[in-house]
């Protein structure tokens, strides 16, 4: 009996729908157009988003560690009278080295520890290359080519030579693509670095890496650190940085915290490290929903508009169903039945042309410049995403539709009956 | 006689703009087969006694009982599926559902009741668009009829369920005197070969004179017609 009123009331919504084409495609196009739009920024947004976060996440490590000599120093009379009213003016800074202090045994510990994955210590010096007539500014970073491997999957960007070409080539050094380019050296060629202090040395070429990123690209050579510590006329046990990767990059926070204070140096996770980033990732999401948001609440207006307008326009039909025996229930399905129709077919055809979109987005050339290796616009086919816009579609049309259709049930036909 | 409608002392007010009392005491009894007119001024509550007969309007005093159910203080929701079963209705104006065909709004309240297959019905809508002639017009929309045609097919649809009562209101009041006279030979008919109750407010003195029982009313009282 209640399934049978159902399938009369689908039948009624059926031929209210068809009967107005017009008006049931643009109450349909809204909804399409909202979703559609939602798909295709959501898609491009959040590729964007990926995209930026993998190389940023693969060039940065989870946590670093250093010597921070830039940290404000407490005053010696601070030290000796904490409780005190202390004034002391013109505090210079004191010459303090970036040397970590026993770097050898914090890094045999950190790889203890079961969460990391890999630690890296480096050290690195501002350098001038000259090749030629050509000078450029730029660094030169000391590693253990194989622990920073590990780190950055470097011998994946290697786009020319081997990572362990280092290790047999005691002046050797592996290029960013960029400076390469810029110096227009080879493999091969041999480039003369002077340091600021004056320190100048020939160093071969013995790779070229791409990391896609242009800072980096641009202005890094990797060199064994015993090379480096020759560059900067230190001793062997001169390291300024250890980079950390963890086994699950969400602990950083945390596995920070405690080296912080069990070596007593400073240790930034990579949250904090990028956090003008994420808050860009944040301000682009919030973005892409406001805007959503906004399409389909237009949408959903148009609906309600148009559903307002057909109970309108079918005052006498309600009035006479009700005389008939349809209860105000039954009156409410035929209209929550066509809101909902239109919801669906036209959320599924917003996903359809969203992804159209995408995938043209997705085929755009696009020139990353020097900043990012990029050839087209990364987009974001997630599924989740479809998921969302269709009920998204379908909530907006049901909520824009609900309200017309109780109107509809509280219709008195008596009034209806006797207006005429 | 079997009584298909009960009323007893059904009384009602309206408070808007002030309160009024718009029936004073309604007891009528309707035998099953009987051709009933209800007759009086314009404004003495003819229509709003039909609409507390035919169970739209639940807001009145007094008591109200057709096919042996008590129906006064029932809710809306238990009256609707009582009007598609037990009550038929003819209008003025025809309302018609102008979208659909004319077979379809025959055959709506039948749906709507569900009780025999969808084929049944339909072969039932037809039986009851030939008893009032309009059997050929079965696949039109029903927009395009004339409107003695689509007074024809309101009383099919009225028919469809078979039920106790049929009430109009003014069912001849848009209809020229030709299909005037066919709409009460169809309801003559009806009851007397069909053995069906109808109610119908008329201004029609002649459809009134034929009709097997004159009830007249005025300002909100019967005071004619209780008994024949
Ligand atoms: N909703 C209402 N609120 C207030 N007064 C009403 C309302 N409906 C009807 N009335 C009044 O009640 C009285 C009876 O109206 P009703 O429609 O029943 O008259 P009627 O006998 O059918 O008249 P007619 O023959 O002209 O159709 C009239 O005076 C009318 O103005
Ligand atoms: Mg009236």
């Amino acid at each position: 009996m209640k399934s049978n009123g159902l399938k009369l009331s689908i039948e009624i919504a059926r031929v209210h729908l068809f009967s107005k084409p017009k008006q049931t495609i643009i109450a349909m196009l809204g909804v399409t157009f909202g979703i559609g739009m939602f798909i295709a920024l959501v898609g491009l947004m959040t590729g964007l988003n990926n995209f930026t976060e993998e190389i940023t996440m693969t060039s940065s490590p989870d946590i670093h560690v250093y010597n921070d000599v830039t940290e404000p120093r407490k005053s010696i009379l601070e030290k000796e009278n904490p409780e005190g009213f202390n004034l002391v003016h013109h505090q210079k800074p004191k010459i303090e080295s970036p040397k970590l202090r026993n770097v050898n045994k914090m890094v045999e510990l950190i790889r203890e520890d079961e969460r990391v994955l890999g630690a890296a210590p480096t050290l690195s010096s501002q350098v001038f290359y000259n090749y030629g007539p050509v000078q450029l500014n730029g660094n030169i970073l000391g590693v253990e080519i194989l622990e920073e491997n590990k780190l950055f999957g470097l011998r994946a960007k290697m786009k020319e030579g081997q990572i362990e070409d280092l290790l047999t080539n005691h002046d050797g050094i592996i290029m960013g693509k960029g400076l390469a380019k810029k110096l227009n050296a080879k493999k091969g060629d041999r480039v003369v670095i002077t340091t600021p202090q004056g320190y100048t040395m020939t160093l071969k070429i013995v790779g070229i890496f791409q990391m896609g990123i242009g800072v980096v690209d641009n202005v890094r050579s990797y060199a064994n650190i015993s090379r480096v510590q020759t560059i900067l006329q230190q001793d062997q046990s001169y390291i300024t940085d250890v980079n950390v990767k963890l086994k699950n990059r969400h602990l950083s926070k945390t596995v920070a915290a405690e080296l912080q204070g069990k070596f007593e140096t400073r240790a930034e996770d990579w949250e904090t490290a990028n956090a003008t980033f994420l808050t860009g990732v944040i301000i682009r999401n919030i973005i892409t929903y406001a805007v959503s948001f906004t399409l389909l609440i237009v949408a959903g207006f148009g609906i309600y508009n148009i559903l307002n307008m057909t109970i309108y326009n079918k005052m006498k039909d309600i009035a006479i169903l009700k005389a008939m025996g349809f209860a105000g229930g039954d009156v409410k399905s035929i209209f929550m039945i066509q809101s909902l129709v239109i919801g669906l077919v036209g959320s599924f055809a917003g996903l359809i042309i969203g992804y159209t979109l995408s995938v043209l987005i997705s085929k755009t050339p696009f020139n990353g410049g020097d900043i990012i290796s990029l050839e087209h616009f990364p987009v974001n086919f997630d599924p989740r995403y479809y998921i969302i816009g269709i009920v998204f579609g379908v909530a907006t049309t049901a909520i824009a539709g609900y309200m017309p259709s109780r109107k509809a049930a509280k219709i008195d036909p008596i009034e209806i009956l006797r207006g005429q | 006689m079997e009584k298909v409608l009960i009323t007893n002392n059904v009384t009602k007010y309206f408070y808007e703009p002030e309160k009024f009392q718009v029936l004073k005491d309604i007891s009528l009894a309707v035998n099953r087969g009987e051709f009933l007119s209800l007759v009086g001024k314009s404004g003495c509550g003819k229509s709003t006694l039909m609409y507390v007969l035919s169970t739209m309007d639940t807001d009145y005093e007094g008591e109200l009982e057709i096919a042996g159910v008590r129906l006064t203080g029932k809710a809306q929701n238990e009256l609707a599926p009582f009007r598609n079963m037990h009550i038929g209705f003819v209008f003025q104006f025809h309302y018609l559902l102008p979208e659909f065909t004319v077979l379809q709004n025959v055959m709506i309240p039948a749906l709507k009741r569900g009780q025999v297959s969808r084929a049944e019905t339909e072969e039932r809508a037809y039986e009851k668009l030939k008893i009032l002639g309009v059997e050929e017009q079965a696949l039109k929309r029903s927009s395009k009829l004339s409107g003695g045609q689509q007074q024809r097919v309101a009383i099919a649809r009225a028919l469809i369920n078979n039920p106790d009562i049929i009430m109009c209101d003014e069912p001849t009041g848009n209809l020229d005197s030709y299909n005037s006279q066919v709409v009460f030979d169809i309801f003559h008919q009806l009851t007397h070969t069909h053995k069906q109750t109808i109610i119908a407010v008329t201004h029609d003195e002649e459809f009134a004179r034929k009709s097997d029982r004159v009830v007249e009313m005025s300002d909100g009282k019967i005071i004619n017609g209780l008994h024949k």
